[in-house]
């Protein structure tokens, strides 16, 4: 009986080793479930020693017994443990101790005869487990304060790569920000851009506008003159009708006569056709004017397009003052053939060319009434190189020269406020240049007159 | 009777010689063309006592119609011979032009469209006067 409470003493070291398990491999974290079964670690041992009591059993093994349960026990748990390194140390710590413990059990269960006789060996053994456990325990230690140390370091690179983290999504943060106000700015100063543009046009427009206003009575004039005739030569084409049929009348017919007016009413229709077509191109030309330019090149005749504005700009200016006369001087060259351009754009820089001639030379037939005879003259050359060339002149008051570095720039204008847009000859000098890859040059004196020089490349001007 | 249409559009000549076809045949009329102020004072100078009236655009490039009325008076402001009776045509029936065209001593003033049956009749009457 009293040999029995062996294994009451047996419990509390059970307790301990479970205790140490769980300090250890931080059990309640890692496997709360089993943790919480090993607080039960007592009963077995208390029921062995209960049954044993029951049973009248007495043997000195029951503690080895529950202590063979206890390792079981705990090999059980470091099974669950074993992808942890200390744990699979300490298993490896175990087996040889208790593979010892066993087997002396089973040796003492079945009689102790053996056991007595390799007594010392016995002894060794254990002692050799008991060494092999400790220090496996100790290594296991240092496993796991490796370990730790080793789960710190990386929880403070953790740390040090969770601030860089937070220290970029700030930057980027603060990138995406600037970003915004970039992006914001940029619409803005496209939205600025639109509008210029749009503004540009409305005022490239408005200037087309303008300037058509000034040819408005040119262009009446231009009109009603050729109408004049086809209604002058319909009547007349009327008389003729009626002579030739009391002609036809007569007994004695002559057919010379009748001949001749058949050839004068053919004539007539021909004339008719004429002044037709005189009347159609000049509105055929102001429609082409005011329409936006298609930037279509095609080939043009410099030799017409310049006639035509000539006589365009003369009557528009005719048309504000009666009084106004010029001497209109065309040269043009024969041989001109045709350009590649954009007739509207290009008749758009004659017309101005030409208006600012003939306003040069009304002002100073102002100042000078007498002995002076305002000319303007247009002329044409193909020049030897193949490039085409037109220049615009007046004897006009000529351009200061102050004033001459001035006169491409938009809104420029000597005129006063009302009479100019002062984008003439800025358009012009796009259109020119921008336009045909052409130039605009001026070559101006003050008091004498100016001239203005439109060369147009080879390239464009060959076909 | 002579007459000088002075008008840079050339077509002006054709339809003249065609309104006044009888008359020219009959001889009643002449006509002359000047195509410019210039040319009518060269044909002047020629022709001086042949020219009776004169018919002149107002508005022609180089010399207008209202500078070749002033040369005319001023180079005929002693007769003989007589000076010949000046009528100015204008597509611009504005008061200035006509007040200027009287200033410097035209005979008449029309508008164009030309009303050749009311021109028919003027000269008709300038020519009885003649003869």
């Amino acid at each position: 009986m009293s040999v029995n409470t062996t294994i009451l003493f047996t419990i509390p070291v059970a307790l301990l080793i479970v205790r140490s398990m769980r300090r250890f491999f931080d059990l309640p974290t890692r496997l709360p479930r089993l943790n919480q079964a090993l607080t039960w670690i007592w009963v077995p041992g208390a029921i062995l020693y209960v049954a044993a009591l029951l049973m009248k059993w007495k043997t000195d093994q029951l503690d080895e017994i529950y202590l063979l349960l206890v390792f079981a026990a705990v090999i059980v748990t470091l099974l669950r443990l074993q992808n942890y390194r200390p744990a699979r140390t300490v298993l490896l710590a175990m087996v040889p101790y208790v593979l010892y413990s066993a087997i002396e059990l089973e040796l003492e269960l079945t009689g102790g005869a053996f056991l007595k006789e390799y007594d010392d060996a016995f002894d060794t053994s254990r002692g050799f487990a008991m060494i092999w456990l400790f220090t496996f325990i100790l290594i296991a230690r240092n496993q796991k304060k490796q370990l730790e140390k080793e789960r710190i370091l990386r929880e403070e690179e953790e740390k040090a790569k969770r601030l860089i983290e937070a220290q970029n999504a700030e930057l980027e943060r603060l990138v995406g920000e600037r970003t915004a106000t970039l992006t914001q700015q940029a619409e803005e100063l496209r939205e600025a851009l639109t509008e210029l543009r749009i503004t540009q046009t409305q005022l490239i427009q408005s200037e087309k506008m303008a300037s058509l206003g000034e040819l408005t009575a040119g262009i009446a004039h231009e009109i009603q003159n050729p109408l004049n005739f086809v209604t002058n030569f319909s009547d007349v084409s009327a008389e003729l009708i009626e002579e030739l049929e009391e002609e036809r009348q007569r007994a004695d017919r002559d057919p010379e006569l009748e001949a001749e007016l058949l050839v004068d009413l053919k004539q007539n229709l021909q004339k008719i056709t004429h002044h037709g077509q005189r009347a159609a191109s000049i509105v055929r030309g102001m429609l082409e004017h005011s329409r936006a330019s298609t930037g279509e090149r095609q080939p043009v005749d410099l030799n017409v397009l310049a006639d035509e504005y000539l006589r365009l700009a003369y009557h528009g200016l005719r048309a504000k003052d009666k009084t106004f006369n010029a001497t209109l001087v065309t040269n043009f060259d024969q041989d001109l053939g045709t350009v590649q351009a954009v007739s509207q754009d290009l008749g758009r820089v004659l017309l101005n060319l030409f208006t600012n001639a003939f306003y040069a030379v009304q002002k100073k037939k102002e100042r000078c009434p007498d002995g002076y005879t305002p000319t303007v003259s247009v002329t044409t050359l193909r020049q030897p190189d193949g490039d085409v060339e037109v220049r615009v002149r007046d004897n006009g008051t000529g351009i200061p020269e102050a004033v001459q570095k001035k006169i491409f720039q938009p809104f420029f204008t000597t005129k006063p406020t009302g009479e100019g847009t002062g984008l003439g000859l800025s358009l012009s000098y796009d259109i020119v240049t921008k336009g045909h890859n052409g130039t605009l040059t001026v070559e101006t004196s003050e008091g004498e007159g100016t001239e203005f020089v439109i060369v147009l490349p080879r390239a464009d001007g060959t076909e | 009777m002579k007459i000088l249409v002075v008008d840079d559009e050339t077509d002006v000549r054709t339809l003249f010689e065609q309104r006044f076809r009888r008359e020219i045949r009959s001889g009643q009329f002449s006509f002359s063309f000047a195509y410019s102020g210039e040319d009518a004072l060269n044909y002047l100078r020629e022709h001086a006592s042949e020219v009776v009236l004169i018919l002149s655009d107002i508005n022609m490039p180089g010399m207008s119609g209202l500078e070749l009325l002033k040369h005319i008076k001023q180079q005929y402001l002693a007769p003989p011979p007589a000076p010949p009776q000046v009528m100015m045509i204008t597509a611009y029936g504005d008061d200035e032009s006509y007040r200027q065209a009287m200033q410097l001593g035209a005979n008449d003033f029309l508008t164009k469209p030309v009303d050749f049956a009311a021109l028919k009749e003027k000269l008709t009457l300038l020519a009885s006067h003649e003869n």
